[in-house]
């Protein structure tokens, strides 16, 4: 698991400040390459966003249920997904909800081996964005771990599940054939 | 009141990990050797623009930080961010600034410090530049991630392979093994590139840029300071163009091309009267964004300088060095040179400037004739686009 390796980094770079400040008076280390000195700050910031999805909630309302809804704007019928209750071209906030087929096929893909450090604790991860038969396009992790088995143009459908360890729900893209 | 634009002071730092200076020394470096480069004074400065990302790197004022750093107070400053390509925004705002008549001499400084923070760090914090709630809380995407999306679907459609994008990579490192400021200053080989582990399929570490540290300021001024003043052989900036696409990749129509890069380009060869089917012949260097190796070929695609598709062919066949059709990222590029996001577009410009004025090592110049340059920067994935065009 990556995490284990980015701790490691850290707690060395702690570790080796702590010592330096026993030794010097200061949390200051060289530079592992060029030996140049640097100071480790003493202060760290933990960052957890809080965000509204208040006029989105009947999103999550709908996986609740297994279903994945769109927003429609009823003057223009622009399809929004990312859902969302304004629509920019109308200067309206008049849209229905409407639930999506979750049919589709595989536009690209990727797979993350280097991950960021609050994905560093999941194996590498499999990400691809459907084209869904309404038109719209939707980016999500594919459950198909084999990226060989993995082709563009491949038939997809998106499913509700439920994300570990996190134990959240989200949608996955799966390969029908 | 449309007035002529000049630049007449430009250095970049040696760009790299750059644990030997803080954020304001690193930032003096550059600033330091253009002042001198343009023969003025600092009190002719009369606004200071600052291109910096930041949030890896400490100063969270950055524009303040510098501007007390280098004795430029009481003129007025802010920073611009545009992601990767804030150093071209930041240009953008003083060119129309200028133009407008309100400014005669502006500093444009770019700097980020990346290496202020831990790999993990940088990788979470660049990953969420694109949309936060739908691309990254849920799905982890990393920054080579997002153009991996766009190299899969460009290889599926054109048949390019994992060994046509170490082209770039191998072309790029071979500049920037002969330019003394690049972060990578050697050549790789295509077993070197093809033997490295996947980022984020079908990338590979050699595809990637860097994450670097470093600074290049570019000093600004109207066509009657430079002219009052004497300055001699100035480069004009003879048009930006700029665009922007939706924040969700899903939202976009292919990952064949950056509509942006398409879009700004446009509208930079529209202003400068470009003729858009002899770009080649009309530009003599060009820089491009090549964050990641299959970026340089979307971008030479997109900026229209080969048909769609065969742009991994052309660059296969060794036509975008020195000699070849047009010559493409003689830096070394984001890939060889370096890619601090706030230097980056900034430092496209100090290059082509001393292109244009046969200033670079001897190895790495363009044959200049019609004294033309162009600079393509991009930040997030064809989230922002800027194109620059230079002349003598």
């Amino acid at each position: 698991m990556q995490r284990i390796i980015y701790d490691e980094g850290i707690k060395k770079l702690e570790e080796f400040a702590k010592e330096n400040k026993k030794i010097l008076g200061f949390p200051i280390i060289p530079d592992q390459k060029l030996g140049t000195a640097l100071w480790v700050s003493n202060r760290e910031i933990r960052i957890k966003y809080i965000i509204s999805v208040e006029k989105i909630k009947k999103f999550f309302e709908g996986l609740f249920e297994g279903k994945i809804y769109a927003t429609k704007c009823l003057s223009c019928n622009e399809l929004y997904f990312p859902p969302q209750t304004e629509c920019g071209k109308c200067r309206m906030e008049n849209v229905e909800w409407v639930e999506l087929s979750g049919e589709g096929e595989l536009i690209t893909f990727t797979k993350i081996f280097v991950k960021p450090y609050s994905f560093s604790h999941y194996e590498d991860y499999i990400i691809g964005i459907a084209k869904l038969k309404e038109g719209i396009n939707v980016t999500a992790w594919i459950e198909e771990k084999d990226i060989q088995k993995i082709k563009i143009g491949s038939k997809v459908r998106l499913k509700v599940t439920k994300r570990l360890p996190e134990e959240y729900l989200t949608y996955v893209i799966t390969i029908i054939e | 009141m449309e007035r002529k634009v000049g630049i007449i002071g430009v250095a970049y730092s040696k760009f790299g990990v750059r644990n030997d200076v803080n954020f304001n020394e690193l930032a003096y470096e550059s600033f330091k050797e253009a002042i001198n480069s343009s023969n003025i004074d600092l009190k002719d400065i009369s606004f200071l623009i600052v291109s910096n990302v930041g949030v890896w790197s400490s100063e969270p004022l950055p524009a303040v930080s510098l501007g007390e750093y280098l004795g430029l107070i009481g003129i007025g400053t802010l920073r611009v961010e545009a992601a990767c390509a804030s150093g071209s925004a930041a240009i953008k705002i003083a060119y129309d600034m200028i133009k407008s008549g309100e400014h005669e001499v502006i500093a444009v400084i770019g700097i980020e410090k990346m290496n202020e923070s831990t790999t993990p760090i940088v990788v979470e914090m660049i990953g969420r530049a694109g949309n936060y709630f739908w691309e990254f809380e849920n799905f982890g995407l990393t920054f080579p991630g997002y153009y991996a999306l766009y190299a899969t679907a460009y290889m599926n459609k054109y048949g390019a392979k994992e060994e046509d994008l170490c082209e770039v990579a191998i072309k790029n490192h071979y500049y920037g093994a002969r330019n003394p400021k690049a972060h990578f200053q050697k050549e790789v080989t295509l077993e070197e590139c093809m033997n490295s582990r996947y980022v984020a399929w079908p990338l590979k570490l050699y595809d990637c840029s860097p994450i670097s540290d470093g600074s290049a300021t570019v000093i600004l001024a109207s066509e009657d300071f430079i002219r009052k003043s004497g300055v001699k052989e100035p480069i004009w900036i003879r048009s930006i163009g700029a665009s922007n696409d939706t924040s969700n990749l899903s939202k976009r129509e292919n990952f064949l091309s950056l509509k942006a890069t398409v879009e700004a380009a446009d509208k930079a060869y529209k202003k400068a009267n470009i003729d858009k089917d002899k770009l080649t012949k009309i530009f003599d260097v060009i820089e491009v964004h090549d964050c990641f190796t299959i970026a340089e070929i979307l971008a030479c695609e997109d900026l229209g300088l080969f048909k769609r598709g065969e742009g991994y062919k052309i660059i296969r066949e060794k036509q975008t060095y020195i000699g070849g059709m047009i010559p493409v990222n003689l830096s070394g590029g984001l890939k060889a040179k370096g890619h601090p996001l706030g230097a980056t577009g900034i430092s496209m410009l100090v290059e082509l400037v001393k292109q244009l004025k046969y200033e670079v090592e001897k190895q790495r110049q363009a044959d200049i004739k019609n004294g033309l340059a162009l600079a393509h920067n991009v930040g997030g994935t064809g989230h922002y686009a800027y194109v620059t065009i230079l002349s003598r």
